[in-house]
């Protein structure tokens, strides 16, 4: 049962309240500086602690910075890792670009899939692990290649999956 | 055209005879113009890919008269197949920061900021470590710059400079028309240097060792060696320095598996060489310029997945600013999975050739402009298999 609690259901992860993200937002805010430069580090800030830009905090970033809100979610929805969906709290990104392709990035897609039970684009039940498939990550020599969050696992086989997997429950 | 022989280089990683900050110390005591004029005899030009005399860029710079500029790092690298600019940030960070002290000085900078792509995060902890420190002796020698480091969010066009500008403003990445050139208006509307990483290595290394001897590597039209990415099927995968100006058949012979069927030099924007045009073709300013993307296909893979693989690569990257490059790339798609299909004539693939020349006319950055050399460099070598 050594992956009991990458299965287990326990939806309290993930669940921000109101006024913890304002006051998440106001630390980046005066950390940052309160002008539009601040925008990107400040979302990123976000989604490093909460996984994903809900509403309430780009509303709370929109006021803050002295923004629209709808500012906000046009600039955030146009990078890739500042999230508008609900995540899990560890995101994996395998590369999918066509150095990876050819040495096997489908097979570890495959792994994760199989032991996560679920499908790429896909979030854990427990909201534990995301599984995204990303364009070329730099490490085209060492493929295939995957990122857990900000850690890199180059050269990749898919009877390490589970392994690795592991250290993030 | 003469091609150079296959030489290997070690400008960038060796660190023998070079102190960084030894090689600021040798810039302040030149004077600014001095600085400019001799990365401008040097010939150097960008390694980012665009291939700028990076000394002009520089000497624009210089002569704008402004209360703040800036000195930027393109570290966004992002081109399928290329790594190197993560191996030198990784490996020798002081080089590129050393780099950027001396183009601050050169055109009068107090601010230098780094652009790192989100996916290298992981190299945060110890780069900040290592800018605090190369902040503290520069002040040490008296040179009133400072490095800081902004982080991207996982879009391939935040490379493209006036996007990362976009970026760095709060902005959707969307590149601005040109001109105005960043020289004269960049970050936040002020004068600003942009290079790539590698670039930033090689104005502090002409700077150690001189021009002369910068200049002795290379051929009249691309000066000095370039750090190559290489990938795909080849039993040395990974990051080699050589000359530049040697041909392709040469680069084959080194790194090839021995069934060596095309090379894509310049990752998905660049182009596809098949095997009958190797010997004639250069790699370099002269021939084919390359940011060093290099990615190796042996006679197993399909240029038709290939191709693809390159065309949803632009299709999810664009920034959909402009129709052109919006729509015309979802409809390259389109068109080759069709006659693929059967369900088009073979006659289509022109008609898709001329969609990518009026791309290159008319869509507003690289990104757009550039689809056209991989897609009629892979469709015209390798026709059969886009039908068959
Ligand atoms: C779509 C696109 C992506 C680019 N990505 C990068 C990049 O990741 N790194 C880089 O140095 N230059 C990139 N460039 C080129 C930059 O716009 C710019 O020319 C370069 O940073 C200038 O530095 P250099 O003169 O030292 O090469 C890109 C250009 C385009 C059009
Ligand atoms: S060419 Fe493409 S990436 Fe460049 S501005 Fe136009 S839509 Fe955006
Ligand atoms: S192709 Fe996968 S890391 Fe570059």
């Amino acid at each position: 049962m050594k992956n009991y609690i990458c299965y287990s259901i326990n939806n309290t992860l993930n669940q921000f309240n109101m006024a913890d993200t304002e006051k998440l937002v106001e630390q980046l805010v005066t950390q940052h500086g309160k002008t539009r430069n601040s925008l990107l580090p400040v979302l990123q800030g976000v989604v490093r602690e909460e996984h994903f830009l809900s509403d309430t905090a780009m509303i709370a970033i929109a006021k803050a910075l002295n923004l629209s809100s709808a500012d906000v979610y046009g600039t955030a929805s146009f990078y890739t890792f500042l999230e508008t969906e609900p995540r899990g709290e560890n995101i994996i990104r395998v590369c999918k670009t066509i150095t990876c392709k050819m040495k096997g990035k489908q097979q570890v897609i495959e792994a994760i899939e199989n032991h996560l039970k679920i499908k790429e684009g896909e979030t854990t039940r427990n909201k534990k692990f995301t599984l995204l498939a990303a364009n070329c990550l730099g490490w085209c020599h060492k493929g295939p290649v995957m990122l857990v969050n900000d850690d890199v696992y180059p050269h990749v086989a898919p009877d390490q999956i589970v392994d690795i997997l592991d250290k993030y429950c | 055209m003469k091609s150079k022989k296959l030489q290997r280089v070690d400008f960038i990683f060796d660190c023998a005879g070079c102190e960084p900050i030894e090689v600021v110390k040798k810039a302040l005591k030149m004077s600014r113009e001095e600085v400019v004029s001799s990365i401008i005899e040097s010939g150097l030009k960008g390694r980012g890919g665009a291939g700028f005399p990076t000394g002009m860029k520089w000497k624009f710079a210089k002569d704008e008269v402004a209360d703040t500029k800036y000195v930027i790092c393109n570290a966004d690298e992002g081109e399928p197949g290329t790594f190197k600019d993560r191996e030198i940030l990784d490996v020798v960070p002081n080089k590129v920061l050393s780099g950027m002290a001396i183009c601050a000085y050169a055109i009068g900078s107090k601010e230098g900021i780094i652009y790192l792509r989100g996916e290298y995060n992981f190299l945060l902890p110890k780069l900040n470590g290592q800018i605090d420190e190369f902040n503290n002796n520069l002040s040490k020698i008296g040179l009133d710059f400072a490095v800081s480091i902004r982080s991207g969010s996982g879009a391939y066009i935040c490379g493209e400079e006036t996007a990362l500008f976009e970026s760095m403003e709060g902005r959707r990445g969307e590149p601005r028309n040109k001109p105005p050139f960043p020289t004269k208006s960049g970050y936040n509307g002020k004068p600003t240097v942009i290079n790539n990483v590698e670039t930033l290595v090689y104005t502090a290394m002409i700077i150690n060792m001189g021009v002369e001897e910068f200049k002795a590597v290379g051929t009249m039209d691309s000066r000095g060696s370039k750090v190559f990415s290489v990938s795909g099927d080849t039993p040395k995968a990974g990051i080699h320095e050589l000359e530049l100006g040697l041909n392709v058949a040469d680069f084959v012979e080194e790194f090839g598996d021995g069934d060596t069927k095309a090379v894509q030099v310049g990752g998905a924007s660049g182009h596809c060489v098949p095997r009958k045009l190797f010997k004639e073709t250069i790699i370099g300013f002269e021939g084919i310029p390359t940011g060093g993307s290099m990615m190796i296909f042996n006679s197993t893979r399909s240029m038709f997945n290939v191709l693809n693989d390159y065309l949803e690569f632009f299709a999810e990257e664009s920034c959909g600013q402009c129709t052109p490059c919006r729509i015309g790339t979802q409809q390259l798609i389109k068109g080759v999975e069709q006659v693929k299909r059967g369900e088009m004539q073979s006659e289509y693939l022109d008609q898709l050739i001329k969609l990518t020349e009026t791309m290159k006319i008319a869509s507003k950055c690289g990104l757009g402009q550039s689809v056209a050399n991989s897609f009629s460099s892979i469709v015209t070598n390798f026709r059969e298999e886009m039908i068959y």
